[in-house]
């Protein structure tokens, strides 16, 4: 079976969706950073797991998907942002992390994991915050979503270089802040 | 198989096991990780059951079709993935104890429960505000090198780093934690 036949089952995709996400829990889970005192132990700057965890995630994933990519194997999904929308909801979302303890992500982790916080808080709350959100997007998307629009733009497509040259130095710089982390036992 | 009975594994093998499944759902569902979206989706179903179907209608669900899509069921699996992993290493426990909360708060449940509950409000707004979470933005979006991302995960840190040092150090504590 190709690849693209392989996209167009839906029931398959919701199976394997379900199968990646049972290995995302597990992984999250054995990381610690479904643990509240973990996520505001990063938030306090005491613990660095969380960073860690994505900066690690982030060199091994980028180096992949983008040998996929130049290899014709798969596409990019970068997300369309602006201003307006990527900084501002940005901080809010900061905001409502330190708050909260958790993240979308790890929540439905901490739920898994026992944490009635997560559940009665967590989960209730975003929902509720989501469907604020889808209340007022009529009036948000006509304004402060589109100011500063950069659209679905990489990084190596703003500067208008090839990928590699942003992929492999990025890889390097945050390897080497992984490092320093390291070495100044954090 | 003791390894998967381990409490806790290296940071870097967990960063480096949710890489390699970015690669995994990028070639078999054409999809990046993410999450915020399935809780955008539900809300919508839940709001469905109430009013009926003219919420389809409202131009936010138009685009985000409250479905049980792909994120949905990742979203679903992180939960019994986790379930699993407590599990075997023997951390499953029912509570809402966190000793940084208790060593700032003291023992305060139910206030722990209201600062959840608004954190989670705040967080539903703000994901879908900036379109995506600490998994679309922060970890797919900034492996992509997309610039919506790297500004949305810099502005997560930024707002949560400061946040957390307002509310730990300067209220709950005394001069910066």
């Amino acid at each position: 079976m190709k690849l693209y036949e392989l996209h167009e089952k839906k029931g398959l995709q919701l199976l394997i969706a379900l199968l990646c996400g049972v290995v995302f829990g597990f992984l999250l889970q054995k990381g610690g950073v479904t643990d509240y005192d973990v996520i505001i132990g990063q938030l306090l700057l005491r613990d660095f797991t969380v960073l860690k965890v994505m900066m690690s995630a982030v060199i091994v994933g980028s180096l992949g998907v983008y040998a996929m990519k130049s290899a014709g194997l798969v596409h990019l999904h970068p997300k369309p942002g602006s201003f307006g929308s990527s900084a501002v909801g940005g901080l809010i979302f900061g905001f409502g992390f330190a708050i909260l303890g958790y993240c979308p992500g790890t929540v439905a982790g901490a739920v898994g994991s026992g944490a009635v916080d997560a559940l009665l808080g967590g989960v209730t709350g975003i929902l509720i915050g989501s469907g604020l959100f889808a209340a007022m997007y009529p009036r948000l998307r006509a304004g402060i979503l589109q100011k500063g629009d950069f659209g679905t733009r990489t990084i190596p497509q703003a500067l208008g270089i090839n990928d590699w040259l942003v992929v492999i130095p990025g890889c390097i710089l945050i390897a080497v802040l992984l490092v320093i982390l390291e070495n100044a036992g954090l | 198989m003791e390894w998967l009975e381990l409490g806790r594994w290296s940071p870097y093998a967990v960063g480096a096991g949710i890489g390699v499944l970015s690669w995994i759902t990028f070639l078999l569902l054409d999809k990046p990780i993410g999450c915020s979206t399935a809780f955008a989706r539900t809300s919508g179903m839940i709001e469905k059951l109430f009013k009926g179907n003219r919420v389809s209608e409202k131009p936010y669900y138009r685009e985000f079709v409250p479905e049980i899509d792909w994120e949905w069921m990742l979203v679903a699996g992180v939960f019994a993935g986790a379930f699993l992993s407590s599990i075997l290493s023997g951390t499953f426990h029912i509570s809402m104890e966190h000793a940084v909360w208790t060593e700032y708060f003291g023992h305060t449940p139910v206030l722990r429960l209201i600062f959840a509950l608004a954190g989670g409000v705040a967080m539903g707004f703000g994901s879908r505000w900036a379109g995506g979470c600490t998994s679309g933005h922060g970890i797919s979006g900034t492996l992509q090198w997309a610039l919506s991302s790297w500004i949305a995960a810099l502005c997560f840190f930024a707002g949560g780093i400061a946040t957390a040092m307002l509310v730990f150090g300067v209220v709950a504590g005394g001069g910066i934690p």
